[in-house]
Parts: C-alpha cells; sequence; structure tokens
C-alpha cells in the first residue's frame, strides 16, 4: 500500500477550501495550515500562464525528516503516511529544516506538525478533508499500489510532475499539468 | 520570467517568507562545541607526546573551560527546544541516522569526560581542595594514572565532536548551503582555531604560545583552504547551490562573510601571528580574540544563511 495524491492544476480555481478544510477537520491554530495554494505566473501578458497548486506535506518514501529525527516522533504509518508522535517530539526543529517543501511548522504547544493526509479518515475509508470537500474535483487520492485505484488510472493518461524531485525525496503529491 | 507567490496567505511563524526555526541559540552551541573539541584534542595529543610539562595552558588549564562550554553549549540545545519537557527523549533512543541523535550521545560522553580529566588537574590548580571521600581521591590516583590512556579516546572523541557540529547542519538536503560535506572537516578545523586560540590566551608560557600559535596559522590555512573548495563546490553545483554560493558572492550576507570572517576572523589573525613569528611585537591577544570573535560569527552566519537557502519558491 502506498498512499498519493494526484492534483490537477489545470482544475484547481485557488479557492482555498482546501486549506480551510484542513484547518476545520484538523483543529489547526489560527495562523498556521498544514496545506496552502500556491500561485505560479510564467511569462508576460499577453503570453501567460497561471498554475495553481494545493500544496502540503509530500508523504515522501525518502524522507528527510523521519531520517533526521532524535528520537523517531517523526515515523512512517501505514500506506507510507509520514506522522509526528506529539508526546515523543522535542521540538529540536530538525525534521522543518531538512524539509524541502516548508511543510512542517512548529505547533504552538511546542510539537512540531504537519499534513497526516487525514489518517483517521483514511483509515474508516474516507477521502482526506481537502480531497472530499474540493469543489471542482480536482484532487485524487489514493493507493498507488492498487492498479485498478482512480488515481493510478489518472496518473497513467495525464502528465505530471512532483515538486523538487531533484532534492531526492521521492515526494507522493503529484500534480497534473 | 517566472514568479511565485502564496495565495493561501501562509505566513507561518518562522517559517514564512524565510525559515529562521534555529535561533542565536544554535550557533554558540556550535561554536562551544567546537571550541570544546580543539581545547581538548591538543590537550590530548601534547598528553599523548609527553610534554604535559611544557604544554602547561593546553593539558592543564584550558580543559577547564571544557565542561563550562560543553554544559552551557548543552543548554543552549535545550533552550532552541519547542517541547522542552520532553527533551529526556534525547537519551531514550538511539537513532544513528540522525545527526542530532548521536551529537546529542557523543556530548553526553564528552561532558563527563572532560569533567574527569579537569578534576585530575584540580588539586594543582587549588592545592588545597579538599575531596571530601576517600573514594574520590582513589580514582583521582586512578586517573591521574592512567591519563595517557584517557587521552587517546579524548583524541578520537573531540574529532567526532569537532566533525558532529559541521554534519549536524550537512545532513540537511533541504538546505543548499548546508548541504556539503566539507563542513564536517571546515568546522572541525574552525573549532580546532578557536580552541588553539583561547589556550593562547590563557597560556604564560612564551614557548607554548608561540607553537600553538604557529599550529592556529596552520588551522587557520586550511580552514581558509576549506572555505574557498567550499565556495568552488557550490560554483559548480545544482542550481540551488549557486544560489547558496550567491548570498556571499555579492548576495546579502557578502559583507558580514568577508569582512567578519575572512578578513578579521582569519587573514588579520594569520598575518598578526606571521609578524609575530617572524620577531615583530605583537600583543598575541589580538589575533586569539579575534579568532574566537570570527569563529562565533562564523558560525552565525552560516546557520542564518543557511536557512534562507531551500528549493522552492
Amino acid at each position: 500500500m502506498r498512499y498519493a495524491m494526484a492534483i490537477d492544476t489545470k482544475k484547481c480555481v485557488g479557492c482555498s477550501d482546501c486549506v480551510v478544510a484542513c484547518q476545520t477537520e484538523n483543529n489547526v491554530p489560527i495562523g498556521f495550515c498544514r496545506d496552502w495554494v500556491t500561485e505560479t505566473v510564467d511569462g508576460t501578458y499577453p503570453n501567460v500562464n497561471i498554475e495553481l497548486r494545493s500544496e502540503r506535506c509530500n508523504h515522501c518514501d525518502n524522507s528527510p525528516c523521519v531520517r533526521c529525527c532524535p528520537t523517531g516522533a517523526s515515523h512512517f504509518e501505514d500506506g507510507g503516511i509520514v506522522l509526528v508522535t506529539h508526546n515523543k517530539c522535542i521540538g529540536c526543529g530538525a525534521c522543518i529544516e531538512s524539509c524541502p517543501y516548508e511543510a512542517r511548522y512548529s505547533h504552538p504547544d511546542g510539537y512540531v506538525d504537519k499534513c497526516t493526509f487525514c489518517i483517521h479518515r483514511v483509515r474508516k475509508g474516507e477521502n482526506p478533508a481537502c480531497v472530499s470537500v474540493c469543489p471542482t474535483s480536482c484532487m485524487y487520492f489514493g493507493d498507488l499500489d492498487d492498479p485498478n485505484s482512480e488515481i493510478v488510472n489518472v496518473l497513467k493518461n495525464r502528465k505530471f510532475n512532483a515538486l523538487a524531485p531533484e532534492a531526492g525525496t521521492k515526494p507522493n503529491i503529484f500534480y497534473l499539468t | 520570467m517566472k514568479e511565485e507567490l502564496f495565495v493561501s496567505g501562509r505566513n507561518i511563524p518562522n517559517i514564512d517568507p524565510y525559515l529562521h526555526i534555529w535561533h542565536w541559540q544554535i550557533p554558540i552551541y556550535l561554536f562551544l562545541g567546537g571550541l570544546a573539541a580543539g581545547i581538548l584534542f591538543l590537550a590530548a595529543v601534547y598528553t599523548i607526546l609527553g610534554k604535559d610539562k611544557e604544554m602547561q595552558a593546553t593539558v592543564k588549564w584550558a580543559p577547564f573551560i571544557v565542561p563550562f562550554a560543553l554544559i552551557i553549549g548543552l543548554f543552549m540545545l535545550f533552550l532552541d527546544l519547542k517541547h522542552k519537557l520532553y527533551f529526556w527523549q534525547l537519551y531514550t533512543t538511539i537513532r544513528l541516522e540522525s545527526p542530532m541523535g548521536w551529537g546529542a550521545w557523543v556530548l553526553m560522553i564528552m561532558t563527563p569526560i572532560s569533567i574527569i580529566w579537569s578534576a585530575s588537574y584540580v588539586r594543582e590548580v587549588f592545592p588545597n581542595w579538599d575531596w571530601k571521600f576517600k573514594f574520590l581521591y582513589a580514582f583521582e590516583a586512578w586517573v591521574i594514572k592512567n591519563r595517557w590512556y584517557i587521552a587517546w579516546p579524548m583524541a578520537i572523541y573531540a574529532v567526532i565532536l569537532g566533525i558532529y557540529t559541521g554534519i549536524l547542519l550537512s545532513a540537511f538536503n533541504a538546505r543548499p548551503l548546508w548541504n556539503t560535506t566539507i563542513l564536517g572537516p571546515l568546522f572541525l578545523v574552525s573549532g580546532m582555531s578557536t580552541g588553539a586560540a583561547s589556550i593562547i590566551l590563557m597560556s604564560k608560557n612564551h614557548e607554548e604560545r608561540r607553537l600553538i600559535g604557529r599550529l592556529d596559522l596552520l588551522f587557520i590555512a586550511v580552514e581558509l583552504f576549506f572555505i574557498v573548495h567550499m565556495i568552488m563546490g557550490f560554483l559548480a553545483g545544482s542550481q540551488v547551490q549557486i544560489d547558496a554560493a550567491n548570498l556571499f558572492l555579492g548576495g546579502e550576507f557578502t559583507v558580514p562573510f568577508f569582512v567578519f570572517v575572512i578578513l578579521l576572523g582569519l587573514l588579520l589573525p594569520a598575518v598578526l601571528e606571521t609578524l609575530e613569528l617572524i620577531g615583530f611585537k605583537v600583543p598575541i591577544i589580538i589575533p586569539a580574540i579575534l579568532v574566537l570573535l570570527g569563529g562565533l560569527i562564523f558560525r552565525f552566519i552560516m546557520v542564518e544563511a543557511g536557512q534562507v537557502t531551500r528549493y522552492l519558491y
């Protein structure tokens, strides 16, 4: 089992519903977020291209954050989901420094927090909050090891890229272009 | 032309717009770790060479700073933790993959060794010192008898500690400025240099100061070579590393780096120490203090600048 997400940048309108859904579902403190929307503008008018991306922790296969954690608080859960055990985290910040996506932040309570792929929902067979609220249905969540899953199908038929693959992290969020 | 901006209003404290998770505590921690490594290494080497009579400051006096440096350093690390009450978990896990993990363990071994080393010289500094218990006298006698054997692991651990202060940073792939293997040796040599400088400050023996001064000159030369090597490596690297090097070559850290680290922290003390060697009268305290300040500022700049370098946005 290998959980991953594919996000269609052609369908995303940048409404930030995913951001708000995540903050509500996971009780993210005010001023922080586990996912966010980035807008990339290429070229100058009239030849402009805008790409909108909903970004979050990439739940990398080769996670630098898991590697550098001195206490083992950052770890892999089933399906390759990277989680932080709050009462094992000492808040040293090494994982925040190690993440090329800057997907982690220091929670006001002291521990390090980040996207969990809504593991509490995924275990019940539901989609992560961000995926389930997306008004344009531009996000796909599923198991890469299941050849019949929607995400494998969409990655087979569309062009996609990942963020900073040169960082060697083997990210699991794919952007359909 | 490519331009990127956040539209979700992401403005997380200490992450946006630039990462600033590690504050002033970490450079001080790295500086004190390097200083301790330098002093202990030189103390161990001169003990192994059997020169503890000639090199009083190196072997006896300067190591007295080390336990304090290590304890303050660890306290600095503790101050930088955000989940402080859970700090003990550092010592209930052994994770060799994590530089911070094994570094904490190296410090845990180094601190008692340095305390024992200094304690065995306490009665030479304070002749009236009383250990109160018989077993402490027995332990002291055992340490004094076996100093030569203790010096070996101490020298090896000192090198590991010095390299660790660099590896702590260089293990982060996500920060291109830190992600260079030369950082370990560079911080080690810089630590040796600051260690030598503090020995020079404490020594009253002219011969010893000359010898350590010459060693310091060697450390400075190697350090300069490593810095050039590091920047050359960056410029021959990927785009993110070229951007990292450009922080020092025209970017926002150019002036502090070249003025405080290269000029005042390395070149000027090297010139002053050379002048001293060829017979001019130079108060040795000046190059020593410059080296110490240069080493401290170097770590501040590396920690700050490293956090500015990134892959995305």
